[in-house]
């Protein structure tokens, strides 16, 4: 399973829910492996709902808060079902010194309500166009919050 | 089981070799401050209060999961391990909302006591106040996560002495949370036996009995070791100490 691989070919449902019982069982559904079954639960759903943290904390035989503690503690694993599009707000030390911190606070709000999944990183390594946001994979560079705004506020067609 | 000699702040003492550093001291009389540490409980090192310095190690380690060894000299009182000891109770209080005077534990609150006893009588950082959520679901008792140091002796009397594992820690870093089960409200928890253990041995006053308003609540944890070793000892009724 490589963990990199995009979430973009999610398999029917039905598929799906074979799919995670066959990881779970390549791992002989041992808690030990949880973490390599949440990656694996959220490539194919895209994220980790309630109903699929329950199923695998029974089928794992671990405490369900167990489960949620661990999924929590990681970054990577989203609790929300991923929205249309995708921005990133770099929070590295240069872009935080550009003012990423006003960045993110405008754009959080304009992503609420709309059809954007908003995330930070750490230092997209190009701290030379700092403060930066990538937008659906399209960096925009020395953004202000305004623009951004307006780009997470649906005027862009992605 | 084999005996080790050490020194602890200029005394020698004995001790199990497979006992810490912590319950050597306290055995021998000399009080290690801590708030996560709790006779019964296995040890999660989490409040860092009971730092103490070994000759020969750079670092500070943890008394409550540090073993003794033979030889060992162990400081635990100067005046840098108060500096830290203070600071980390500054740091608690300014992490979430401790107003003792409208707490219902204020007069029985172990960091409360703590405080007053390392002379802790300002806080140098800006408190932080976040809102969390208070949650009475339970009908029973109630969780106020402002109160909460994150110590986790609710998570681990829940795993290990109940064996429920209703409770742990959600999140990281100042996001941590401690959830019960799947995050749902307390009194929705399927795994909750509601027996109040959690309530019991929770040193502030997140975790505490619903109907009890400030300075009422009092905790009770002399029922842990009972619990914990009363079958090795075949003890079957508990020593009630009068009250």
């Amino acid at each position: 399973m490589n963990p990199t691989a995009p979430d973009l070919n999610i398999p029917a449902s039905d598929e799906r829910e074979k799919l995670l019982e066959r990881a779970m069982a390549r791992h002989h559904n041992s808690g030990d492996a949880l973490i390599e079954i949440l990656h694996t639960a959220q490539q194919l759903y895209g994220y980790l709902s309630r109903p699929l943290l329950s199923k695998m904390a029974r089928r794992l035989n671990l405490p369900p808060s167990h489960v949620l503690g661990v999924a929590t503690f990681y970054h990577l694993f989203r609790f929300e079902p991923p929205k249309k599009h995708s921005a990133i707000v770099c929070l590295g030390t240069a872009c935080y010194a550009s003012g990423a911190g006003q960045l993110l606070a405008a754009a959080q709000q304009s992503a609420s309500e709309g059809e954007w999944t908003l995330t930070t990183g750490r230092c997209v390594g190009s701290c030379g166009l700092a403060p930066i946001a990538i937008c659906d994979g399209i960096p925009l560079a020395r953004v202000k919050p305004g623009d951004l705004a307006a780009v997470l506020g649906g005027k862009h067609d992605g | 089981m084999s005996v080790r000699t050490l020194e602890v702040d200029g005394r020698t003492i004995t001790a199990m070799a497979d006992q810490t550093i912590f319950s050597a001291a306290w055995d021998n009389g000399i009080r290690i401050p801590r708030l996560c540490h709790l006779g019964g409980l296995p040890d999660a090192a989490a409040c860092r209060l009971c730092l103490v310095e070994i000759e020969g190690q750079k670092r500070l380690q943890s008394a409550c999961t540090t073993k003794v060894a033979e030889d060992m000299v162990v400081r635990t009182d100067t005046p840098a391990l108060q500096a830290h000891r203070k600071l980390i109770i500054e740091l608690l209080f300014a992490e979430r909302n401790h107003v003792c005077s409208v707490c219902v534990v204020n007069g029985a609150c172990e960091l409360q006591t703590l405080a007053a006893e390392l002379g802790v009588d300002h806080i140098r950082m800006k408190p932080q106040y976040p809102k969390l959520p208070v949650d009475v679901s339970h009908h029973r008792f109630g969780i106020d996560h402002n109160r909460c140091i994150l110590c986790t002796r609710c998570v681990r009397v829940c795993d290990s002495v109940e064996g429920a594992h209703t409770w742990d820690v959600a999140g990281r870093g100042r996001n941590s949370l401690i959830i019960s089960d799947l995050g749902e409200p307390w009194g929705e928890s399927a795994s909750c036996t509601s027996c109040g253990k959690c309530v019991q041995v929770c040193p502030t006053g997140a975790l505490f009995s619903k109907g009890k308003t400030v300075a009422e609540m009092r905790k009770d944890r002399s029922f842990l070791q009972y619990i914990v070793t009363a079958r090795e000892k075949r003890l079957w009724i508990a020593e009630r100490k009068p009250r």
